[in-house]
């Protein structure tokens, strides 16, 4: 699976005569994790929707393929089918979507029998997307108003390994976090990468946080890509104005590695 | 930077010795060792930290809703410069910043303005108070009325204190606007016909409109994009500067104080878990939690840091709150509720805070 | 990988998903038409209603006037509507009917709106004792079947279009003091309302110039779908012969005079009757228009 998992070409999403969002050419192979970046209203978070084709109303042109599909021209079950089972959607408040009067374990069991997954196969699957998120398997016993933000956006995000997908479209999914929780959400999305070989196409305004974790960069603007490439040729060598801005709004820390020559050890 | 045509109304409620100010303006350059050596007599940390006298300080403040306690004995001070307050959410530091403004009664403990508690403010007294410290919320859509205009909300905080004509009224809206880095003319907008960073911004100039000499920032850029965020950043320490401003800054966000904070709190389920200068907190952390928020803040090309899959534990109802997300935790930590002590010039209350002083790597829960 | 297709070829959007422009869209497009039928039915009704004395085909006979000699004509091209027991064009009854319908409807929701409104507002926002107490008697007015307090209250007082509206208004002010009350308590955990009181903005001034705007949108809404019904128990008064009488021109009451001969002069009792229905509906409809509006 070393695929090109997410594909797009000549990408034009319209609404009315003003283009708010075009993206030449971005493609996300399995095991890599590539990040638009930009402030709201750059498009990003469109281009995310037109990726999995879930914009209504505007007027979409090029081309558009996940994991060899077209999603533009794709019958709609098609296209069901892969939402639901080859990508993962997290979004920034999962908690929304995730059914209030049902245990995790069972929006789990019912989801994998919807893909005719049942009993024992069911449940070490389920088992083994928990761990994969760092959650403890206790965790499928609680209602989602039980559990706290974070552990719903890595819930989500087992839900969709265990249906088996490949691609995680991440919109956002560390903003309303606390830092501590934003890191570990991270840092899980980077552990499916580099051991399970996901692709991730991940939306965000923070540059910092991005740039822990995306092979590479495409910075957006008011609808159009400014800048492009591999993620530290982007943060060494800044090519547009306002890529150079993104960061230096990043705020600055003491060096702890100064102060700490114990602390990155192990 | 802008011109102020305000300055001249600035309100004999505002020391007037900016050249004292300006040593002790916010800047991480401003508190080196020797600040810090001075300022640490065997008194709390809290008294260290505000030299000249807090305007506003709790002792031993505890708030609860109903019997659900959410601030544990909590002892801050805010006076000239800026104090931060880094918390998560839960953490009950947006109880705390609604007792420090009297909008809610501590359940034990005070809160004084000047030399006097809160609740036993006269009305003059509180007219006063409420005059000096003023509020900056996260959400600028949320702390403006969504019926008003901008110059309605800010004539509101002009009008409220003191009788001021229409044309006065009109020229000083229109310097605020402009000391925070808008266009006038925004002034006939209401607030979601501004972007985020314009009514975070009003907001500000509305808190600003009764010359305080205090603010209380409860996250005000967290709601933002990073781009706007330091911007708002960088206009709060201009105007803290200008105005002669102390403000208690809350966040989620080290980065945030490290910009902005001499000192600075850290508090964990309703308690104050360290409290020291803030380059200290940063440099050389001596809470565990302290150093887990520390290296939770992204840098550019960092790497996460190695998730542990509990950064969402609760707090443990018994011994030390922190144990359960602690990778030091230990037998005494399960028994023994830390006391807060002195260590190397900050207060912390962890049972191993000279280990994590010392750099001891994490290693995993011993259970 | 599939080919790349025909480059720039439009694309049917896929309806999955309901956007924010879609939901605006659909909004001006649906919901407000709605709105604007209640709107436009309910303001001929209202023009109706003011110019009764010069569109009505027989301005005296919305009073007391009699014809016994063309008591119960059928509808004709004289008397659209027909005439009733004493001979009376029952068009402009039904007319001068209006008049008296619309102000009770408009007295009721006035009345009671402000009170419950400024007790709900209040509650809202005091919280604690203040509030438990206004609760405490708006549900014990509650308690109450709305008709029967009515009812009872329209037998002690003299029957009247002012006991109608007296006796509707009681029963009808809790429902307000409730709903103001809840959109009240949450709109005083708002960032706006701290942010007044921090600037010592005093509490009354709080209420009515930050509380009050803010709360007013469902209990307008609410005012609106609740119009038909004051109409509706207006008539059911007037009808159990507790409200208007003769010779005020009033629809309830007009039903009530003209059911008997329903079996053999049904224009007596159907027209009046029908600008009922008519009116209920169009506060309603309007209600419903303002309701689906304000939840996009």
């Amino acid at each position: 699976m070393s695929g090109t998992m997410i594909r797009i070409r000549d990408l034009a999403v319209r609404m009315g005569d003003r283009v708010i969002a075009s993206v030449p050419e971005l493609d996300v192979v399995a095991g890599e994790c590539v990040a638009i970046v930009g402030e709201s209203g750059s498009g990003k978070t469109t281009t995310l929707l037109a990726t999995l084709g879930l914009i209504e109303g505007a007027d979409i042109s090029g081309n558009i393929a996940i994991d060899g599909v077209d999603v533009l021209s794709a019958p709609l079950a098609e296209l069901r089918r892969i939402r639901g089972s080859r990508v993962a959607l997290v979004m920034q408040s999962p908690q929304a979507a995730l059914n209030p009067t049902m245990r995790l374990g069972t929006l789990m069991r019912r989801a994998l029998a919807r893909h005719g997954v049942k009993g024992a196969e069911a449940r070490s699957r389920a088992a083994d997307a928990v761990t994969a998120v760092l959650l403890e398997p206790a965790i499928l016993r609680r209602y989602p108003h039980q559990v706290s933000g974070g552990q719903a956006q890595r819930f989500a995000i087992a839900l969709a390994i265990a249906l088996g997908a490949e691609v995680v479209l991440a919109d956002e999914p560390t903003s309303a976090l606390d830092v501590t929780v934003q890191a570990e959400v991270v840092a899980v999305l980077r552990r499916l990468r580099d051991e399970r070989g996901l692709a991730v196409l991940l939306v965000s305004h923070d540059l910092a946080l991005v740039s822990t974790i995306a092979d590479r960069v495409v910075v957006m603007k008011d609808g159009a890509v400014v800048e492009s490439g591999p993620a530290a040729d982007v943060f060494a060598r800044p090519g547009d104005a306002y890529t150079r801005e993104l960061i230096a709004a990043v705020p600055q820390l003491p060096d702890r590695l100064a102060a700490e020559p114990a602390e990155d050890k192990k | 930077m802008t011109e102020r045509p305000g300055d001249d109304l600035s309100s004999p409620l505002v020391p007037s010795d900016p050249t004292a100010r300006a040593t002790t303006a916010p800047g991480p350059a401003a508190s080196d060792p020797t600040a810090a050596d001075e300022t640490v007599p065997g008194t709390a940390a809290v008294d260290a930290a505000v030299p000249r006298g807090a305007m506003l300080r709790a002792d031993g403040v505890t708030l609860a809703y109903g019997s659900t306690v959410v601030v544990h004995d909590v002892a801050l001070a805010v006076g000239d410069g800026g104090v931060g307050l880094i918390g998560e959410s839960g953490s009950g530091k947006t109880t705390l910043a609604r007792a420090l403004l009297g909008l809610l009664r501590p359940h034990s403990g005070t809160i004084r303005y000047g030399s006097r508690d809160l609740g036993s403010l006269d009305r003059k007294g509180r007219a006063e108070f409420r005059r000096a410290v003023q509020p900056v919320f996260q959400d600028g859509s949320e702390a403006l009325d969504p019926r008003m205009t901008v110059e309605a909300s800010i004539s509101e905080a002009l009008t409220t204190h003191h009788r001021m004509d229409r044309a006065a009224r009109r020229a000083r809206v229109t310097s605020l606007l402009e000391d925070v880095g808008l266009d006038p003319a925004v002034a006939v907008r209401k607030p979601h016909q501004m972007s985020g960073g314009q009514r975070q911004r009003v907001a500000i100039a509305r808190a600003l409109a009764v010359e305080p000499r205090l603010l209380v920032l409860d996250e005000p850029t967290s709601a933002l994009d990073v781009t706007v965020q330091a911007r708002i950043l960088d206009l709060l320490e201009r105007l803290a500067a200008e105005h002669g401003l102390g403000y208690l800054l809350i966040t989620h966000n080290l980065g945030v104080v490290d910009r902005l904070c001499d000192t600075s709190h850290v508090l964990f389920a309703g308690r104050v878990v360290e409290s020291g200068s803030t380059r200290d907190l940063l440099t050389r952390p001596a809470h565990p939690y302290t150093l887990a928020l520390r290296d939770a803040v992204p840098r550019l090309g960092g790497k996460p840091p190695r998730p542990s899959g509990r950064t969402e534990a609760a707090p443990a109802a018994s011994g030390c709150p922190f144990r359960l997300r602690c990778p030091l935790a230990t037998d005494v930590c399960r028994d023994q509720p830390p006391a807060a002590r002195e260590v190397e010039g900050r207060r912390v209350a962890c049972h191993r805070a000279e280990e994590v002083l010392a750099g001891v790597p994490n290693r995993p829960v011993s259970r | 990988m599939t080919a790349p297709g025909p480059s720039g070829a439009p694309v049917a959007p896929l309806p999955l998903r309901r956007t924010a422009l879609s939901r605006l869209v659909g909004g001006l497009a649906g919901v407000d038409r709605l709105a604007l039928a209640g709107a436009v039915l309910l303001g001929l009704i209202v023009l109706a209603a003011l110019l009764a004395p010069w569109i009505a085909p027989y301005p005296d006979d919305g009073g007391s006037a009699t014809h016994p000699l063309e008591a119960l004509l059928p509808p004709s091209g004289a008397h659209w509507f027909g005439t009733d027991q004493v001979g009376r064009d029952v068009l402009s009854r039904v007319l001068y009917g209006a008049r008296t319908s619309l102000v009770i409807a408009v007295a009721v929701l006035a009345l009671s709106g402000i009170v419950g409104v400024v007790l709900g507002v209040v509650a809202g926002y005091a919280g604690g004792w203040e509030r438990d107490v206004i609760m405490r008697v708006t549900d014990v007015f509650l308690a109450f079947p709305a008709l029967l307090l009515s009812l009872a209250l329209a037998v002690v007082l003299q029957p009247s279009v002012t006991t109608v509206i007296v006796a509707i208004a009681v029963t009808w002010w809790p429902w307000y003091a409730r709903l103001t009350a809840s959109v009240a308590a949450s709109v005083s955990t708002r960032g706006f309302v701290d942010s007044a009181c921090c600037l010592g903005v005093p509490a009354p001034l709080i209420v009515f110039r930050h509380v009050l705007p803010n709360s007013l949108t469902p209990v307008l809404v609410q005012l609106s779908l609740d119009g038909g019904g004051v109409i509706l128990t207006a008539a059911a008064l007037s009808y159990l012969g507790l409200g208007a009488h003769e010779p005020t021109a009033e629809w309830g009451l007009m039903v009530q005079q003209g059911q008997s001969l329903f079996t053999t002069d049904w224009w007596v009792v159907t027209f009046p009757g029908l600008a009922i229905l008519v009116t209920a509906f169009a506060f309603n409809v309007l209600g419903e228009g303002l309701r689906a509006r304000l939840a996009r």
